[in-house]
């Protein structure tokens, strides 16, 4: 089963947010990484860049899919995991950790309110929800 | 005939089996309104006999070019072509097989790719070749197309020197997408980086040549590039791949795209197609170049094997957001190029391209003394097309040629109102030095002259 | 040397390459030779020219083994949905082989060229009779080709009216990956519509989304899931009171021939796959010719240069006509895929009113007899009395048994000697497998494909691992996809090294 980790919160789009005082970690779920496959390539923002809610912000490529990335808040990207886009694999070994894939700077954190909490999210993400 | 296999019998079982009373039945999901109700207004059929004597009596209003001296070139040519091509080519192996979608039964073909994407390379001096395009006129447009997404300019650059239906092509796929062609002319003496140098502007995604050009002569590629490259626009060559048997690569004079037809590389010219766009680029492109391309791995027991890949561009899987919307492309041709290159080597292909070299001068050379002939672009080195003027319509020399049963060249009034008069010889190996002596002879009298 | 072993598969052309070793018998040069250097000059020249040097034995050596690692319909069934692989006829070979139409050079002068013309002339006229348009071309080298022209051709229509504004093309979910591609590459905006739960178009949904905006709409009938698409008077009454156009993908026009016409259900242009179709070769993912049909409304639009004749009979004389002010232009260095057009004819010519109605009757039979013998064993994507020329089934009953997916299914079948069908196609069926038997096929044939289909279905529940393990009987097993992207090797590069 697909793990969902409790502390985290969700967007209906299977990306997941870590909230650290200003900062937003956002990477994309255990649930959607299985379901991609190995993912092989990673198309990721430049840091500076302002994303609103619900943008999106890049792709995440396997062999056969694309999945596009979109921004679970508003504020501006300081930070992109670069680190991983030759180990693209990370995503899919240990995507709530080491695959994250950028830090945005929250500018409403009222927006969290609107992601889902880790149960809401189990089941919605078992109910095949995409 | 309809090559159906099952008999009366087979079918009444398959409706038993299926539960339907009759075809009829399983035709009614078709609404009554839309059925068609009477026969198809067809000709009759024919049998097989019949129906190759219809074609041949078609096939015999031709004046077909093996029978007939052709010195048409002007991006489709006469070229020799070897039986082994043919031989191979058309075992139903290759021939009646779908695209590679499953690599564990497409090996053949694949590898076939991957070693005609690796020829490719070798010919142009580029990074990566795709697995083909339909023609060297969309190829054109499509390059055209990945520069201005790839750039966000919106303008392409095309020397007037490039052949006038590659550049209608891709007027064609800009008009429909919302860019702009702009043509550059080239001045008297033959010069075209002058226009290029005030044509160039920071709108200009790619500037597009023709090497050697539609006239058959030599470009200043090195500048064409360094002023593309200094405006920050992409370098993108036609190419003749029989030129390259001789001609420095366009990999080593910095293009970005490389586009050319392939239909030389061991296809016949077939009224102008099927015809084979090659494709290739700089690495940097990877991810943005359009059509398939086949890449080596491994299986599951680490033999090597082949499969299509880098496959998320494509229109299967990205949709509206595809790099291209191509899918069927021209494999079987780019077999044919891939066995023609292999067949002719090293050391063939040089030698077809000098054969071609030495055969159009010499033409050139003798035409040239006939009274009242004289050559356009003179001073420009040129591969094995020339354009001459002739002292009456070219037009009309050719209907004289064609009693001679020669195909004379291509009259240019048509395209270029400044060239009147003038028409496009084109000589390949095909050629000996008797039949162009034969149209030397023949020029002449159709000229009047003795 | 690759890191990649090589065990017993076929070695690159490039590896059996000795220095000094030549194939072609080539003629020396026979007028006065000046040194290319002069001609050419020295710094136009190439240093190096890296090709490989082998024997014409090693060229149709290596070829030929290389075609024995290919499965093609001459050597089985190959029930591929969509892209109906047909025999294809060898006297369609024959006729286009024919010097009077291969050697042919396309700027020859028209007068030279009258049969090549008045093929191209009776051609078209014989599609636009068997679609029920008015006119057609065939300069489409693709059937994504004619997909594209005829977005050209929509969005010329409507500009020339000054409706500029519509700028929408509406796409099924269940449509082919090209139609939303070909829309965007012609600046149009996608609008995609679900599927109702038959399969078909959703009418209300297209109600709600047609509007003063909708450029066209883009289906395909028979639709993808193989079902006809029985409101399609009504689908095409809504756009075009809308004032949009109605495009038909024509890719499974076989289902139809002779019994039903797009031009006669309210489609406004379509394209044909001739290689599909029309049983032209596939060659392996092309040449195809994907020519486009079209009704009044658009015939001045189509791309020049069109065919023109004059007089009739013996004394018709054909030409090419480029005066065409509205025509969107030119899509292909000259005419298209002739040859493959030349196929064409001699199919349809072999085949007559009756012949092609047999096609589409016997098409639609086959995949209703395999459809029913394989009810029970997979699930059937949608419920409907009978299939047209396909039938879609979904392996979602075996993976929610034992994870046992429809690539697998696909990839057993190889072992059992047959091209699998296509997979995970339409989008909107899940673990898809689309099967299109096509007309050739005789019941025999398709009986012993069911048969494996079926045991297939035993071996998912009984040993689930032999099929996720499969192939085990083809030249190479699954190929590792992910290492073919992560680390690419997409040329040869010892040939580069120097």
């Amino acid at each position: 089963m697909a793990k969902v980790p409790e502390d985290l919160k969700y967007s209906k789009t299977h990306e997941w947010v870590r909230v650290n005082g200003k900062i937003a970690t956002v990477g994309i779920t255990d649930h959607a990484q299985s379901e991609l496959g190995d993912i092989v390539y990673l198309d990721l923002p430049e840091a500076g860049r302002i994303l609103k809610i619900e943008d999106q912000f890049g792709e995440v490529e396997s062999v056969k899919a694309v999945s596009e990335l979109y921004s679970p808040l508003s504020g501006e990207v300081v930070e992109s995991n670069t680190g991983i886009a030759d180990k693209t694999e990370t995503v899919n070994e240990d995507p709530f950790e080491k695959g994250w894939l950028v830090k945005i700077r929250m500018s409403d954190s009222s927006e969290l309110d609107t992601l889902l909490g880790a149960a809401e999210y189990k089941s919605f993400a078992d109910e095949g929800g995409h | 005939m309809s090559y159906v296999s099952n008999t009366a019998a087979d079918r009444q079982e398959m409706l038993q089996t299926i539960g339907a009373a009759s075809i009829l039945d399983l035709l009614s999901p078709i609404p009554q309104s839309v059925q068609l109700n009477r026969p198809l207004n067809l000709p009759p059929a024919l049998d097989e006999m019949s129906l190759v004597r219809h074609l041949q009596v078609l096939a015999a209003k031709n004046a077909d070019l093996e029978s007939n001296l052709c010195f048409l070139g002007a991006g489709i040519y006469d070229h020799f072509r070897p039986a082994v091509i043919n031989a191979l080519i058309s075992r139903g192996e290759f021939a009646t097989s779908y695209t590679p979608y499953q690599p564990e039964l497409s090996q053949g073909m694949l590898q076939a790719i991957y070693e005609y994407q690796s020829l490719i390379c070798a010919l142009t001096g580029m990074d990566i070749s795709n697995a083909s395009m339909y023609d060297a006129a969309t190829g054109l447009a499509e390059a055209a197309l990945m520069s201005c997404d790839h750039s966000d300019r919106t303008e392409v650059l095309v020397l007037k020197t490039v052949n006038p239906h590659y550049r209608q092509v891709i007027d064609t796929y800009l008009r429909a997408t919302g860019y702009t062609l702009v043509e550059a002319p080239f001045k008297e003496d033959g010069d075209t980086l002058e226009s290029v140098k005030s044509q160039i502007t920071s709108k200009t995604a790619c500037v597009i040549f023709q090497q050697p050009s539609f006239f058959g002569s030599l470009e200043d590629v090195s500048g064409i590039v360094e002023l593309a490259h200094s405006n920050g626009a992409l370098a993108i060559a036609a190419v003749d791949p029989i030129s390259l048997g001789l001609l420095k690569p366009p990999g080593e004079f910095d293009v970005d795209i490389v586009v050319g037809e392939g239909q030389s590389l061991g296809s016949p010219m077939g009224f102008g197609g099927p015809l084979l766009g090659f494709f290739a680029c700089k690495k940097q492109f990877v991810r943005s170049f359009p059509g398939r391309i086949v890449g080596a791995t491994v299986d599951q027991q680490g033999r090597r094997g082949y499969t299509m890949t880098l496959r998320t561009r494509e229109q299967d899987i990205r949709r509206e957001k595809a790099t291209s919307n191509i899918c069927t492309n021209e494999a079987l041709l780019a077999l044919a190029a891939t066995v023609y290159l292999c067949e002719l080597g090293k050391t063939g292909l040089r030698h077809i391209a000098d054969l071609c070299l030495q055969k159009a001068h010499y033409a050139r050379e003798m035409l040239s003394k006939i009274p009242g002939v004289s050559v356009l672009g003179s001073h420009l080195p040129f591969f094995k097309e020339f354009v001459l003027k002739l002292p009456a319509d070219p037009v009309l020399i050719n209907k004289q040629l064609l009693k001679n049963n020669i195909v004379g060249g291509l009259p240019l009034g048509k395209y270029y109102p400044e060239f009147e008069n003038g028409v496009l010889l084109c000589v390949t190996e095909t050629k000996t030095k008797s039949d162009i002596d034969h149209l030397v002879s023949s020029m002449s009298s159709a000229l009047g002259v003795r | 040397m690759s890191s990649i072993e090589i065990a017993d598969g076929e070695p690159l052309i490039f590896e059996k390459s000795r220095t000094g070793r030549t194939a072609a018998n080539l003629p020396e040069c026979d007028v006065p030779s000046i040194p290319a250097s002069l001609l050419l000059g020295a710094e136009n020249l190439r240093n190096n020219l890296p090709l490989p040097e082998v024997s014409e034995l090693d060229v149709v050596r290596h070829f030929t083994h290389l075609s024995q690692r290919n499965y093609s319909i001459d050597g089985g069934f190959y029930p591929l949905g969509s892209c109906t692989m047909k025999y294809n006829p060898k006297v369609n070979e024959k006729t286009a082989g024919m010097p009077g139409f291969a050697c042919m050079h396309p700027l020859q002068p028209e007068e030279t060229a009258q049969g090549a013309l008045a093929l191209m002339y009776e051609l078209q006229k014989m599609l636009a009779e068997i679609c029920g348009m008015a006119a057609a071309t065939l300069q489409p080298a693709a059937g994504a080709h004619g997909e594209l022209l005829s977005m050209m051709m929509v969005h010329a229509y409507h500009r020339e009216r000054g409706d500029e504004k519509r700028n929408i093309v509406i796409i099924p979910d269940s449509a082919h990956g090209t139609n939303p591609a070909s829309a965007a590459r012609c600046g149009f905006k996608v609008k995609g519509i679900p599927s109702n739960e038959r399969g078909c178009v959703n009418l209300e949904s297209l109600a709600q989304t047609v509007n003063e905006n909708t450029a066209a709409l883009m289906l395909t009938n028979p639709n993808t899931v193989g079902l006809f698409e029985s409101d399609i008077q009504e689908i095409c009454r809504l756009v075009h009171e809308a004032g949009g156009l109605v495009y038909c993908d024509g890719a499974n026009m076989n289902a139809m021939l002779g019994i039903t016409r797009p031009g006669d259900m309210g489609f406004d242009v379509m394209h044909f796959n001739l290689h599909k179709t029309f049983s032209t070769p596939h060659g392996g993912g092309g040449p195809g010719c994907g020519a486009v049909s079209v009704q009044p409304c658009l015939e001045p639009y189509l791309p020049t240069p069109t065919i023109k004749r004059i007089g009739k009979g013996a004394s018709a004389v054909y030409s090419f006509d480029t005066d065409r002010p509205k025509s969107v232009g030119k899509i292909h260095s000259f005419y298209g895929a002739f040859l493959i057009a030349v196929r064409a004819y001699t199919y349809i010519r072999s085949l007559g009113a009756e012949g092609l109605r047999e096609i589409g009757e016997n098409a639609v039979l086959n995949a209703n007899y395999i459809r029913a013998r394989l009810t029970g064993h997979y699930d059937i994507a949608y419920d409907a009395k009978f299939c047209m020329h396909e039938v879609v089934l979904s392996a979602n009953r075996q993976k929610q048994l034992n994870g046992v997916r429809a690539l697998d299914i696909s990839k057993r079948l190889m072992d059992y000697g047959y091209h699998p069908p296509t997979n995970y196609f339409p989008l909107i069926v899940p673990e898809a497998l689309m099967i299109e038997p096509t007309e050739t096929e005789s019941k025999q044939t398709l009986d012993k494909f069911i048969d494996a289909m079926i045991q297939i279905s035993k071996e998912a529940e009984t040993d689930p691992e032999l099929l996720r393990s499969a192939p085990h009987n083809t030249v190479v097993s699954r190929l590792d996809e992910t290492a073919a992207v992560k680390n690419l090797d997409l040329r040869w590069e010892p040939l580069f090294a120097e």
